[in-house]
């Protein structure tokens, strides 16, 4: 594979870090809204290199994260069942919901398997006709297609033993809601760019032009994420507000029609809960009426599951970019990676999690 | 003979958030370490040499007489059986025989018990068996001693093999995280990473096709190239479970000394870093079988390499012991800022996106 050291070649990064600092003359707050970004961005130090007046807030975008504690729940009551092979990809098996995480349940002799393709999970439900085999669909639009694809092939197949666990979530609306809360700080958007490879960009003009914020789909290695900011902050300084994509080599303006397609098929929009954040209207997707029967919180009744969470964890701050999350209380304490308190010290890609493996230092120094 | 008693048992670990063994307990990271500590090494305390246990290093070093006797067990137990490049016979070998290797002896003599499956196909085990013939011959190491268990179907993996082994350690050589020093330079035998990667590419339900060999072997004829020729070694590990972050994050603590790697420096092949982004997986992470992390006096450092570098073009030195931040280790990364390199909590999870 290419592309890892071309696009984390130093020499480049320092021309366009001394491009960012000459463009900047005053304090600006960009969010990069992927998890996938946070992780480049704090794993390779690049907001450390940063001007000062550059600050970056780490936003939603990590589908680990922001899965509702009752989803995880729910989840977790499904998978104890003596019934079910419960397949899931690997960062949610750690995921604390009320009580036990899926490797609890797993040690107490529940089949819990991780997959890397969803489709992978279809396989095993035709392997084991006996079993109800339930794959846990978390992911924003990028996991999407994939998970739409199980289902499709189930009933195809007429796969009467597989189900999906469906808390799917959308990056529009999280946006839209960010630029509606009184108390957001943030003047342009980092847009995940694999996001926009499946969905395209004409989401975002809309948003683009009400909030005249500058949204710039940005790719995940340490040069995308440079070109992404200097293009945030380009606009910023000359006053513009423009739909932009630093990550052509991906990203086309209109997306992956067969991908949007499968996705339509299967699914409808709905109204969903982020975790730490409160319900999002029109964020999230379902199945729709003709695969109701594939959906696993319907078929295994544990929709009178509900649950809150810890008050101690201000994850919901840290995902809305109001709080950084060695600002938390609880950090390093109460919440470390070990026993985490919520969602976003689980997943690696986690905002609290990246800046307890990579910024310790910071906090114990 | 008393009845054990589970009542009145209290468990000595504060077992946070697990009232039960989960597979990272077996990993080599954080929830590994903490169940050495506070459950095993309490529950063979008060023997004559029980302070050895304390040490917890890869072999123990025993002071027979004038002779220093390295001693080491482990257990093997991967899944699937067969990967690219071995299978859990060879694995068996050389895990025990580096052990030996990077505590400073010479091995010598090794056990093998197998607990077997019923129903494990003979031929498969004939194949593990000659290979572990063929490894221990290579390592000019002798099997001496064995034991063999049969559990019903269904309570095994096929076969489970551990290996026990001893050595004598080199005369006048102490090794050790005590004899660690600032200024000390931190060499890598050769690319890492493949061990780990190699079996994740064949493990059901994450099969990936590549060309990606894992990097079982002996260590011990390198390490007898590198001490033969004077160079002033202070410590080694070899980077199994947890790979060369948990061994060098050890070693800090250890030590009570920081670490400092350059990341672009920490070799790694072209395919396994590839695999590795599209896993989500941290090279740095990953286990490795065939290769020493060895920490040397800075004057000796390019004499080192290039004794490892004869033998692996691929070995490098990666990073130095240093003063500031003790027990921390710190990675600078490739486009010039700094990260802390933490001890993995457990297994790597492969991310979602």
């Amino acid at each position: 594979m290419k592309y890892l050291d071309e696009f984390g070649d130093a020499d480049l990064a320092r021309k366009l870090l001394d491009d960012i600092a000459e463009t900047t003359t005053q304090p600006w707050a960009l969010m990069e809204v992927c998890g996938g970004q946070t992780h480049t961005i704090i794993r390779n130090g690049i907001d450390q290199l940063l001007p000062d007046e550059v600050e970056l807030i780490h936003g939603p975008g990590c589908p680990v994260c922001v899965t509702p504690l009752e989803t995880i729940d729910r989840a977790l009551a499904i998978a104890a069942r003596p019934d079910v092979i419960f397949c899931s990809f690997g960062d949610m098996i750690r995921v604390p919901g009320s009580t036990d995480d899926l490797l609890c349940i797993k040690s107490r002799g529940g089949d819990i398997r991780i997959v890397y393709s969803p489709l992978d999970a279809v396989r095993i439900a035709q392997q084991n006709p006996e079993k109800q085999v339930v794959f846990f669909g978390v992911g924003f639009e990028t996991t999407a297609p994939a998970n739409a694809m199980t289902v499709k092939l189930a009933k195809q197949q007429n796969l009467a033993n597989f189900s999906l666990l469906v808390s799917h979530v959308l990056v529009p609306p999280a946006i839209r809601a960010i630029m509606d809360s009184p108390t957001s700080r943030v003047q342009g958007f980092l847009a995940a760019g694999h996001v926009c490879t499946v969905m395209g960009l004409s989401e975002y003009e809309p948003l683009v032009e009400q909030y005249q914020v500058p949204i710039v789909a940005t790719g995940f290695e340490p040069l995308d994420v440079l070109e992404g900011i200097r293009r945030v902050v380009t606009q910023l300084e000359a006053g513009r507000a423009e739909l932009d994509n630093a990550y052509p080599r991906a990203v086309t303006p209109e997306g992956n029609p067969v991908a949007q397609g499968v996705v339509r098929e299967v699914f409808e929009t709905c109204d969903r809960s982020w975790r730490g954040i409160g319900m999002i209207p029109q964020s999230g997707w379902r199945l729709n009426a003709d695969y109701a029967d594939f959906d696993a919180e319907r078929r295994f009744d544990v929709l009178d599951i509900m649950t809150t969470e810890s008050s101690l964890c201000r994850s919901g701050e840290v995902l809305q970019g109001l709080l950084k999350p060695n600002q938390c209380a609880a950090f390093g304490k109460e919440c470390t990676p070990r026993s985490p308190l919520g969602a976003p010290m689980v997943s690696s890609e986690g905002a609290c999690a990246a800046y307890y493996q990579f910024r310790r230092l910071e906090v114990t120094a | 003979m008393t009845q054990p008693n589970f009542d009145s048992w209290s468990c000595p670990m504060p077992l946070r958030d697990h009232s039960a063994i989960v597979m990272g307990h077996g990993a080599g990271g954080r929830l590994s370490g903490e169940l050495v500590e506070h459950l095993f090494v309490p529950a063979f305390a008060g023997t004559e040499l029980a302070g050895v246990l304390q040490q917890l290093g890869d072999a123990a070093v025993l002071d027979l007489g004038g002779t220093r006797i390295a001693m080491t067990t482990d257990s093997y137990v991967v899944r699937p059986r067969f990967f690219p490049g071995g299978n859990v016979g060879d694995l068996a070998i050389n895990g025990t025989v580096n052990d030996l290797a990077v505590s400073g002896a010479v091995p010598l003599a090794l056990s093998v018990g197998l607990i077997l499956e019923e129903g494990m196909p003979l031929d498969e085990l004939g194949v593990i068996t000659e290979t572990m013939g063929e490894a221990a011959r290579a390592a000019g190491v002798s099997v001496v001693t064995g034991d063999t268990k049969v559990v019903d179907a269904g309570s095994g993996d096929g076969v489970y093999i551990n290996t026990a082994g001893v050595g004598v350690v080199r005369p006048g050589l102490l090794l050790g995280p005590q004899y660690v020093e600032p200024g000390d330079k931190i060499l890598i035998s050769g690319p890492i990473a493949a061990h780990g990667i190699a079996v994740l590419s064949v493990r059901d339900g994450l099969e990936f096709g590549s060309d990606i060999v894992s990097d079982t072997a002996p260590l011990n004829r390198i390490i007898r190239e590198v001490l033969d020729a004077g160079i002033q070694v202070s410590m080694m590990r070899d980077p199994t479970r947890g790979g060369v972050a948990a061994t060098l994050n050890e070693i800090a603590h250890a030590s009570g000394h920081g670490i400092v790697i350059t990341e672009r420096a920490v070799p790694v092949a072209d395919d396994v870093r590839a695999a590795c982004a599209f896993l989500g997986l941290d090279p740095l992470l990953v286990a490795n079988e065939g290769r020493v992390v060895m920490f040397v006096r800075p004057d000796d450092a390019d004499h080192a390499l290039q004794i490892l570098g004869d033998d692996n073009p691929g070995a490098a030195i990666i990073g130095s012991v240093v003063a500031d931040h003790p027990g921390v280790v710190v990675a600078r990364t490739g486009i010039g800022g700094t990260r802390v390199v933490d001890l993995p909590l457990a297994e790597q999870l492969p991310r979602i996106c």
